[in-house]
Formats: structure tokens, sequence, C-alpha cells
């Protein structure tokens, strides 16, 4: 293919351009046209299309994201807000912590191994841009049936790779879910968090600012790895027969990626950038439009320059690589050498591209021809905006006409049954095998991980300061009714980490969803983020960041509307943290909150194949109680342990609190049935030392949360009324089923 | 007292291991791979990590290392020399310590809270461990399955190099169940599993990982 340039564009209008097979629409071309005055080049072409795919754009969801802006509640920790790399937050004695969520789903279904790999990769890298040090991550993964032969395909390879890529970054995995729905066979979820934290004087943003400064790519140097691959593939809807728009999915290197973090954060030590930007989606053409359009405006580019593993490719290639483990930075010309220099003790490939000018245009030369010559911001910013037809659908009226009639335990043996069935349950069961392969505890640092509430870390050993941060989502009750639905995951989460005595200060997100082009999946979507915008504003938490993952369907049938909200927050000396289970004999249990007969998108429903009735109404007023109860509770060292109910309700509650520490639990219910299988929102369950009873029913009084005695720890099984169960039979039901599923 | 930590590119646990050592009561001075220089240290740590990637194989092309000639070079004088998982693996590259640290028999990387057995208190590293303490401290990794002859499995076992053994199922396929061993003179000793890990409650399972820093102190004492 013959080099096109912008002057041959201008002198060939009417040539054909292959626009549809790389996604645009005609609109979209013709809109290229106006803001060019001309026909794009072919590079120009490959820009646009990647940079305005879905995926890049987020031109469906923009529309509706806005909210998160509009209904921001005040907040004095937010440092960094939405729009850049990742939000972050002022943590107080003058850290801030840095942390996003994204999906890489759709490359984790074609190649589940460097899929997820590179997901972590990518994450690490927003967060490392930031100018923090990555400290922990956390991967909340979504499957088909566990049963399913394709799991056992999809399954091993994702956590092999997320294994595989974090553990040889050096990251604590501390957290993260594993929920399985026949609605993910074929649509995967792979979301991917990290978490990193640096002072608040060390803060980078993404942009290309004074005149004369360079341009400098290091990392890796770029071949032909998925090319189109994130922008294209997450475009576009898996089906029978759409094999064409596969293209290779990026390909990780892990140690590369260490020493690029090692690298990077010796270079920031030193101030030696202007702004920086990791090149993840979209690779150049993302990094030199974002960092562009962040300063103003002007930058120039020798494409020719750019380091390449494979020699062969065309410009318009090189633009659209996707080859991991590459950083783009601005630096001031007298501070190259220095740059060079830790860039070589680190033996990574460094070379400066380009360099930021005067003007509002990027302009990018190959061997010295003008082959791109754009206005950034219409590459990077200012994307096509739809808003596209949304409407309940049919099925909405339907489900939430109907009640959840399913078995409901009541003898000896029917409850035992049931608590043995939920304890085994692949979405409950205990997930050692998957956990197993992570490492959770480099660095040195992690307090908290699965199967705790949530994961923490100290980030100062003197002060002993650290966050927790724990991610939820319930897709069953999103799909009944998705604007509770989000607010209930929001309350989970914020509740998750106040359990063990952090207070909740910011959000973000990873909002999965089917096609938007499907009206009914993109109420479910505007529900979804209606609700945890308005949760957010009650909840007075600010959004900082997130990522919408679309097209996740196959054929006609959509996974189920699944917002996964990630909460972090500040615990002041992680040694008083409150554990999630006890770990003596003596104590007495209590429960912090109602309990109604909410079966409606539970686990015992979704046991018996019912995914119907309604969403319990999300009350964050009551949440807001009860965590201010539980922090109130933790600075008065009240709580032996504090441990959320979800979903499995109080039966999975009890079972993951016995086990834990292996210290037994008796305990008498009026409702049986409803009371170990309901999953009302809202309730913990704490235990304490009998004499701090007069102090925790002040406390609930205070805060008008309802405290009922469950029982007392101690023996070797879990009693509940006349069942008793042995920790024995417990822990085989609990510990059985991965190992039988997977090997 | 000054005790080398050495970070080869994709070392991971180098902060921790230097962490350790402190709290051991010794001072950590940080090594990199490329210096032709101990600075003067009087012993030194090879820490976890995947280095270079552990690509080709683990610890190859660590023991190429310039750091590591001088290393070599001590250990054979004598100077206490301690390898943690893929340090364990770079001494057995180095031919430092015999044998080999292939993949976990199940082919998944593991980590877990793993109970060994000290067999031996009589090395650099060990003192101040009772022998047949039950020791519970970090395993993770993903090639951790110690293997070595016949030959060289009775040696280390008739002279008492075996210094430590996994507790219950084997969780790797190692020979004997061996966690770590020990050269001839006892100076330097290769772990699998993680010590720096277990340094105190809040951070690890147990504190009891500290011993082998603090047996460093006694042998320079001695």
């Amino acid at each position: 293919m013959s080099l096109d340039t912008v002057s041959i564009a201008k002198n060939t209008p009417d040539n054909k351009q292959p626009f549809a097979e790389l996604g645009l629409k005609p609109d979209e071309y013709a809109r290229i046209k106006e803001i060019l005055g001309r026909r794009p080049t072919s590079s120009e072409l490959a820009m646009y299309s990647v940079m305005w795919s879905e995926h890049c754009s987020y031109k469906s969801s923009k529309v509706h994201l806005k909210q998160f802006g509009e209904k921001a509640p005040h907040s004095d920790a937010l440092l960094v807000g939405i729009g850049e790399n990742a939000g972050v937050v002022d943590v107080g004695q003058g850290y801030a912590v840095t942390f996003k969520i994204e999906s890489h789903n759709h490359p984790s279904f074609v190649e589940p191994y460097q899929g997820a790999a590179t997901g972590v990769g990518g994450i690490v890298r927003d967060i490392l841009t930031m100018g923090a040090r990555p400290i922990a991550v956390m991967d909340p993964l979504r499957f088909g049936p566990a049963d399913a032969p394709d799991t056992r395909r999809v399954l091993p390879g994702i956590v092999a790779g997320v294994g595989g890529y974090g553990n040889c970054l050096g990251l604590p995995n501390i957290g993260g879910e594993i929920v399985f729905d026949e609605t993910y066979a074929g649509n995967p979820l792979v979301n991917a968090l990290c978490i990193g934290v640096m002072k608040h004087s060390d803060i980078k943003l993404a942009k290309a600012a004074g005149a004369g400064n360079l341009v400098v790519l290091f990392g890796a140097k770029t071949g032909g790895d998925g090319i189109g691959g994130v922008s294209v593939l997450a475009s576009e809807t898996f089906g029978a027969g759409g094999s064409t728009k596969r293209p290779s999915v990026q390909v990780g290197d892990p140690f590369v990626e260490k020493i690029l973090i090692e690298c990077s954060l010796e270079i920031f030590a030193e101030d030696l950038v202007v702004g920086i930007q990791d090149l993840g989606g979209a690779g150049l053409s993302c990094a030199t439009s974002e960092l562009a359009s962040g300063g103003s405006g002007g930058m120039k580019v020798a494409l020719d320059r750019v380091p390449l593993r494979d020699p062969s490719l065309s410009p318009e290639e090189i633009l659209m690589s996707e080859s991991q483990e590459r950083m783009c930075a601005i630096v001031e010309p007298e501070k190259l050498s220095r740059f060079l220099e830790i860039c070589k003790k680190w033996d990574v490939t460094v070379t400066a591209i380009g360099e930021v000018t005067d003007g509002d245009r990027l302009e990018i030369t190959w061997n010295g021809e003008v082959i791109v010559d754009v206005p950034p911001r219409t590459v990077a910013h200012e994307g096509p905006v739809y808003n596209r037809p949304f409407t309940q659908p049919a099925y909405i009226d339907l489900v939430n006409s109907q009640k959840v009639n399913v078995m409901i335990p009541n003898t000896s043996e029917e409850v035992r049954a049931a608590v043995l069935k939920l304890a085994g349950a692949p979405n409950l069961a205990d997930k050692s095998w998957v956990t197993s392969q992570y490492d959770k505890y480099v660095q040195g640092n992690t307090i908290q991980s699965q199967p705790d509430d949530s994961g923490m870390v100290r980030i100062d050993e003197k002060t002993h300061l650290g966050v927790a941060i724990s991610t939820d989502a319930n897709a069953n009750w999103s799909y009944l009714n998705p604007y509770e639905g989000a607010k209930l995951a929001l309350a989970e989460a914020a509740r998750n980490i106040a359990t063990a005595g952090a207070r909740p200060l910011a959000v973000t997100n990873c909002l999965n969803f089917g096609s938007p082009e499907d009206p009914g999946v993109m109420w479910q979507f505007a529900e979804s983020v209606r609700g945890l915008a308005d949760g957010c504003l009650e909840m007075g938490l600010p959004v900082t960041g997130g990522n919408v993952s679309f097209y996740n369907q196959t054929g006609s049938v959509a996974i189920l509307p699944t917002p996964v909200i990630g909460v972090l927050g500040v615990i002041q000396d992680v040694r008083t943290r409150t554990p999630m289970s006890f770990s003596s004999a003596g104590l007495d249990l209590y429960l912090l909150g109602d309990t109604f007969a909410d079966l409606a998108g539970s686990e015992w429903a979704f046991l018996h194949g019912e995914r119907i009735g309604q969403t319990p109404t999300a009350d964050l007023a009551r949440e807001m109680r009860l965590i201010e109860l539980l922090l109130a509770g933790h600075s008065a060292k009240i709580f032996s342990a504090a441990h959320d109910l979800s979903q499995g309700g109080l039966s999975a509650g009890l079972t993951e609190m016995v086990l834990r520490y292996s210290i037994g639990a008796t305990v008498s219910l009026n409702e049986v049935g409803i009371g170990l299988l309901s999953e009302s929102p809202g309730r913990v369950v704490v235990a304490i030392e009998p004499n701090k009873l007069e102090i925790l029913t002040q406390l609930t009084s205070k805060y008008s949360t309802t405290l009922t005695k469950l029982g007392t720890t101690g023996g070797d099984s879990l009693v509940i009324n006349d069942c008793v169960i042995s920790l024995d039979d417990l822990r085989i039901a609990h510990t059985s089923t991965f190992p039988r599923l997977f090997g | 007292m000054r005790i080398g930590v050495i970070t080869f590119p994709g070392t991971l646990d180098d902060r921790d291991a230097a962490r350790a050592v402190t709290h051991g009561g010794a001072e950590a001075v940080a090594l990199w791979h490329a210096d032709a220089d101990l600075k003067g240290v009087d012993a030194v740590i090879l820490p976890g990590g995947f280095s270079y990637g552990d690509y080709l194989r683990c610890g190859a092309i660590s023991r190429f290392a310039p750091v590591m000639n001088l290393v070599i070079e001590a250990a054979e004088k004598g100077m206490p020399v301690l390898g943690i998982c893929n340090g364990f693996q770079v001494l057995c590259e180095s031919h430092l310590l015999p044998g080999a640290l292939t993949r976990n028999s199940d082919l998944h990387f593991l980590c877990r809270d793993q109970e060994i057995e000290i067999i031996s208190n009589t090395t650099a590293w060990t003192t101040s461990f009772n022998v047949g303490d039950k020791i519970t401290i970090p395993l993770k990794n993903g090639e951790g399955s110690f293997q070595c002859d016949n030959k060289t499995l009775a040696q280390l076992e008739g002279e008492g190099r075996v210094i430590a053994r996994y507790v219950g199922e084997n969780p790797n396929g190692s020979r004997n169940l061996i966690a770590g061993i020990s050269n001839a003179r006892g100076n330097v000793v290769g772990l699998m599993p993680h010590p720096e890990h277990a340094i105190d409650r809040l951070t690890g399972p147990s504190a009891q990982g500290l011993g082998f820093f603090t047996s460093i102190l006694n042998a320079m004492v001695k």
C-alpha cells in the first residue's frame, strides 16, 4: 500500500475509504470530512476510527454518565475527578490514593490468559500514569454456568492470566468477586481494579504543555499485536459467523511492565515529566491526541522514529497498535538526558518522537511527509455523542408482578440441607482454588484480602494509615430493577469496608451491559447510571472515574445488567480493624438491621431457577446510619468481629464466619427459613464480648438500627435452632465445589 | 551488622526482605544486580520475585549478573547467603546449592500459609530455631518443586543439609517434602517459602519467619 499523505488526500477527495470496515458509520465518516475540510488520510481514518469507537469515546454512554458530574456531592477529598486516567482522593497525612476499575471482557473470551493478563496490565499503567506507585489489585470476574464445558476453558485461563501478570508485577491481589450465570457464557466479565498511592505533590496529568517540550515514548517496542483489538473487539457483538472482526488479542509481558513501573517511578521522583499518558486501547492514536488535547493542542510527531518490533508495520498500523507496556511522556529538553539515563539503568527502550508546538494541530509525519494533521480535541474528546433510544423492556413488568415461590426450609433436616447447599453453591463456595493462584503477600502491607469483606492495605508503616476497598454488584437485583440494583450495590460496597472500620470516601465503577443499540439494554444502563448517581449524591460519595463495557451479548441475549461498584475508604490505624470473624468462644452474636421476606434476586431463588419478584428498595439513609454505627462501634472498640450479609443471606454469612477460624456458633431464629435465606440489604452480623452490650445498645438506639440477638460463639458446630451441622461437614460442602469443578 | 538485599530486574520481595532485616535488628543495604560491589556487607539475601521475568528458566539469567560473581566468591569464603524463592532458584542455577526447582506438581501458582518443620538449626540462618519447631509462613510460587538425583538427595539427608520440610500434604511435589536446604558449610541457605512475609501478625500468618533474620545476628556474634 502506498503512503497516503495529507497532500494526496487533498487532491483525491473521492477516493473510496474502508470506513465501514473500521467500524465508522456513514454519518461519522461525513463528520470527519467536515472537520478536516477534506477526506481523511488513511492514517487519520485509523485514528478517528479507534478513538471514536464505543470503547474509547463513550459515545452511547456519555449523555448518561454526565450525571456523575451534575449530581456530584460536595467532597473535600476529591483531588482529581472524572476525565483523567484515574481519580485521586486525599486520604490524609499528605497521601493521595488513586484507584480505578476497567473491563477487559471481550479479549478474555477470545484468549482468556492474555485477555485477563493485559487487563491487569492496562489498569496498572493507568494508576502509574497518575504518578502513583501501584499497591494492590482486585478482580471481579463473572462466568457462564460453573459446570459448563466452556467455563472450564475460560475460568482457569482467566485466573491464570490475572495471577500470571499481577504476581509478576509484585502487586498483591486483595479481593474481587466470582459469580456464575448463564448469560455470561460467551461473555465472561473480567474487571480489573488497581489502587496506587502517592504524595499530593506527585500527582501527574495527561497534558502536553510548553512549546518545545519533547514527546518521549518509552517501554516496549511497537508490534502488530492487538491492532484494532480493544476498539473493534469491544464494539462488536459476538455472534454466529462473526469471526472476521476478532483480531489478535494483545500479548502481555509483565516483566517489561514491572521494569516500566520502577523506571517511571524513578523518573517521577526526580520530577522529569510535564505530562504523561500510558498507551492502552488505541495505542499511539490515543496517547498523542489525548496529551495534545489536554494541553494547548499543538504537537508534532515523527512516526518513523517509533521503535518497532515488526519493521514491516505501516504508519496506520503503528498508530492503531495496542502493543502493551508503553508510556508516552512530555519532557523538558534540558531534562531529557537524565530521563534517558534512568531508562538506560532499567534497560528500557526510549525515543523522543516529537515535540509540543505552539499551534493547535496534531501533526504526524512519516519520513518527512505529513500523514496526519488534525485538531486533537476532535479525535480525543469531541467524538460523536449518541442519545440512543431507551425504553423499559417488556420483561420488567412480567418479572416484577410475580412472586418468588420456592421451598422454604423449616424442619431441622431441611435447614441442614439448605445451609449445606448454599455453602457449596458455586457463587458462594470457598474461592481458595482461585485466590491461591494470586500473591496476596507481596509488598508486605496486606491487612485484609479474600475472603474478608474488603481488601485492606497499609500505606504508612509508621502511622499505620490504610485504605480499604470493596467491589460489589448484584446482577440479579439489577435485572429486576436496575435503578435499585445500582444503589444497593453501592450500599453493599460501602458497608463492606465499614464493617472493618474504614470510612467510605469515593467510588469507581465498571458498567457491564449488553448492546446499547437495544433500547431495553440502554434502559437498563440509563437506570443503573441514574441509580448510582442518585445513590452517590445521597451517600456523599463522589464518583472518581470508571469504565463502560457495552456489547456484552451473544446474539440477542444480553448479559444481566452488571454495574460493578467499587468503594474506597480510609482507616486511620489498620491495627484496629475489625476482623470479619471471631477467633474465640463465648462471644455474643447480634444482627444489625432488619430482615424481611426478601427472596427476589436471592441466591436461594437463583438456585431454584427463579429470577422474578421485586428488588428490595434501597434505603440509603438507613444504610448510612448503619455505617456510622459500625464506625462508632469500631472507635469504641466493641466489635470482636463484623461481617456483612449479602448473597446467601445469614446462612452464607454464618458459614463464612464459623469456618474462618474454626470456631462454631449457636444461634436461634424465630422464622428460620426466611431468617437464613432472606437477602434484605443493610444487615451486618457482629460479635461482641457480653459486657459490651450496653454500648452497642446505646449505639443502635442512637443510629436507629434494629438490634437482634442471634446467639453465641463456640463449639465445633454451627447450631441453628435444633439443627446441628458439624464444622467438618460444612467445610467439606464449602471447599469442595471449586476443586471438583476445575480440578 | 549490614545485610545486603539484591535487586535484580523483576525482583519483587526486595523491600519486604529489607523490612525483615530491619525488624530482625540488622541494617539492610540495597544492592543492584549490575553493580560489581557488595558495599562491604556481612551477609546477602537474594529475595523473591521473577528476576528477568523468569524467562528461559527461573534464575538462569540472574546467575550471570555482575553482582553474582561477587556473591559466589564471598559465599565460597563463608559469607552467609540466604536465597528465598526466586533467590533459592538463583542459588541453584549458580551451583551454590544442588538440585533445581521445577513447576509445582499441579502446574498452578500456589499462594498459601504453609506449615514447615525446622530440620536443622546449625546453619547461619536457622540458629534461632529449635530442631522440630513447626512454623507457618507464606508459600507462594509457580516453580517450587525441589528436585535432585538420588545421590544428591541421599547426600543432603545424610549430611543434615535439609533445613526445613513441608508439614502435611506435599504442596508442590518437592522430593522428601524439602522446603529448604543448605550447602555443606551451612552458610548458604535456600528456602522456598517466604519468612520475610511472616514478621508480624498484622501482615502475615505469624511472626515466626523472623527467626531467619535473628539467626543471622547470632551467626555474626559468634
